[in-house]
């Protein structure tokens, strides 16, 4: 008998994700009533879901990795799996343990105090040593362990370069702080997508029994694409933090880069109806298309972002809201669930189908909300007439419905989650410690 | 593609990444007024309460309170100082100690040296960039 350590992190994912939303809902109607529930003021709410949501999408994205290495018989240092879960699972304890309590000390995503940063940097350390010791020997690497192995190793760097501020160099000036901050944080959001593409690229190869596109020069062009723009496009950020203009300059020119891939979407959309009609019945196929659908609509509103021009009314609006949300529900969560769903066999279409709507169309009016209101507000600002108080008044309508339709989103997710978490207890607990081998 | 050239491509871009990294470290983000020992204490006490995840600082931030970049010198740092004190409907009383306010004010004093937000006054170029027009302080 032996732990399937892939399984572990995807239970943990699960149960990661159903906490965020409902701290998600919580922080939602914070904002439009702050005095609710004030034990759990927005200042606790907010990172308590933002940093469960980024917990689901490492969860899975990592539990993807490790049921590739036990799928193909090739997982090495099983023990160091174990260990590193063991101390993931532990050190998100202690984080949220010390949000619930008020006890912060970081900055912005990463809240905690900086000393909970050790344990994160050994379990990934321990990932790196079981996933490279693992896929050492393989010949001819497809695309999605290039892009696991490059996640992997970012991660690590980028999640260091984030706690560079302990350093006095760093954060004596607040201009190097912000820019440094974010320039980490816009290559670690690369790093997550490396692991979720990769997941969706290798559930894409089983799912049409088609190993040569993992293989091709065109599913390599894109990676380097992506590669590219995790290391150098993640200025929009800062384009109004004072740094040098030199390194807006460069992200503007990268993220132009992009458009490739938008104008591949659009080429390759026949292609991609058909392949829907074929593999209709397949239910983690469906959120693969919902995927794609959301990569097109947040690329297009990602490039627009981009142009300093647009960025300039955009920045310091709920539009960064309606990209980030767009990108982690849309984008990485359909993967994700994607990725659940053919790694179970689970068939039952109701409970499948049903909240497959409920969470795209109520996305999609959460997605069109934060927009309307970002454009609200950022015309406001640059006006210049109106109070911060006149502006977030003006666009409250907005806002309950960001709130309405977010607290439906939650709902559908809620609805498959349990769904997913029953069909999980059937089989317990053969599915997480029967044999592998 | 063959393994020798994806092997190019990919140190080519990790050794481009380096070099950028080394600039932006040491030529992109220069200023001239470093924070001081009380601004770098109330800057823990803003990390130590969280305050970024309702207020912001250049546009970054949470959204429930307002920008905090050049609260100072617009509202002055009495009003500031009553907010910290008191807290509102929105913003929780922190109990704050007088030093910790002080340090705080500081802090934000020294934010609101380095630049204006939101930019006003600015040209918009051809190609989309943004000519920023200005005075920084």
């Amino acid at each position: 008998m032996k732990i399937r350590i892939g399984r572990l992190f995807i239970i943990t994912g699960i149960s990661s994700l159903s906490l965020a939303l409902l701290f998600g809902v919580l922080a939602a109607i914070q904002f439009i009533f702050p005095e609710f529930i004030p034990e759990i003021a927005f200042y606790k709410a907010r990172p308590l879901h933002v940093s469960l949501a980024v917990s689901w999408i490492f969860s899975i994205g990592i539990g993807a990795v490790y049921n590739y290495l036990e799928e193909q018989k090739i997982i090495r240092f099983r023990i160091a799996g174990l260990i590193h879960w063991l101390c993931y699972v532990l050190t998100g304890l202690l984080i949220i343990i010390s949000y619930l309590t008020g006890t912060f000390g970081g900055r912005e995503y990463w809240e905690f105090p900086p000393v909970l940063s050790i344990p994160i940097l050994v379990s990934w350390l321990l990932f790196g040593i079981v996933f490279f010791s693992s896929v050492f020997k393989i010949k001819n690497w497809p695309v999605y362990l290039w892009m696991w192995a490059t996640g992997i190793v970012i991660f690590f760097v980028t999640f260091l370069e984030a706690n560079s501020w302990i350093f006095d160099y760093f954060s004596n000036s607040v201009v190097r702080e912000l820019t440094i901050q974010w320039k980490s944080y816009g290559s670690l959001v690369g790093s997550w997508n490396m692991l979720v593409y990769g997941a969706g690229l290798y559930i894409m190869e089983k799912i049409s029994g088609d190993e040569s596109y993992a293989k091709s020069g065109i599913a390599f062009i894109l990676y380097f694409v992506g590669l590219t723009n995790l290391f150098f496009n993640w200025a929009h950020h800062i384009y109004l933090v004072p740094a040098s203009p030199w390194i807006g300059n460069i992200a503007y020119i990268i993220s132009m880069t992009e458009l490739f891939i938008i104008g591949r979407i659009i080429w390759k959309w026949k292609g991609t109806l058909s392949a829907a009609q074929k593999f209709h019945h397949k239910h983690p196929y469906i959120f693969l298309i919902a995927s794609d659908i959301w990569v097109f609509l947040n690329l297009a509103l990602a490039i627009l972002i981009s142009v300093p021009a647009i960025n300039l009314y955009t920045h310091g609006t709920h539009i960064t809201v309606a990209h980030a949300m767009g990108s982690t529900i849309g984008i990485n969560s359909m993967i994700l669930i994607a990725f659940i769903l053919h790694h179970f066999s689970w068939t039952k279409s109701f409970w499948i189908l049903i909240p497959f709507w409920i969470i795209n169309l109520s996305l999609l009016f959460f997605w069109i909300a934060l927009i309307g209101s970002g454009i609200l507000k950022g015309i406001a600002v640059i006006d210049g007439v109106s109070s911060f108080q006149e502006i977030m008044i003006s666009i409250e309508p907005v806002l309950k419905f960001f709130m309405y339709s977010g607290a439906i989103l939650a709902l559908g997710f809620l609805i498959l989650l349990f769904h997913l978490l029953f069909e999980f207890l059937q089989d317990f607990p053969e599915n997480i410690f029967g044999k592998t081998e | 593609m063959n393994l020798f050239t994806k092997r190019v491509v990919f140190f080519t871009l990790v050794a481009a990444y380096v070099i950028y990294t080394s600039f932006v470290y040491t030529q992109g983000t220069f200023t001239e007024n470093p924070i001081t020992a009380s601004a770098s204490h109330g800057r823990q006490i803003f990390r130590e309460n969280n305050c970024i995840a309702c207020h912001q600082l250049y546009g970054l931030g949470g959204y429930m309170g307002p920008d905090l970049t050049n609260v100072i010198s617009n509202k002055g740092q009495n009003y500031v100082r009553t907010f910290l004190e008191k807290g509102t409907a929105k913003m929780p009383d922190f109990n704050l100690k007088e030093n910790e306010i002080r340090s705080l004010i500081d802090y934000l004093s020294y934010v609101d040296s380095t630049s204006n937000y939101p930019v006003r006054n600015f040209d918009i170029t051809w190609y989309g960039s943004v000519n920023n027009n200005q005075i920084k302080k």
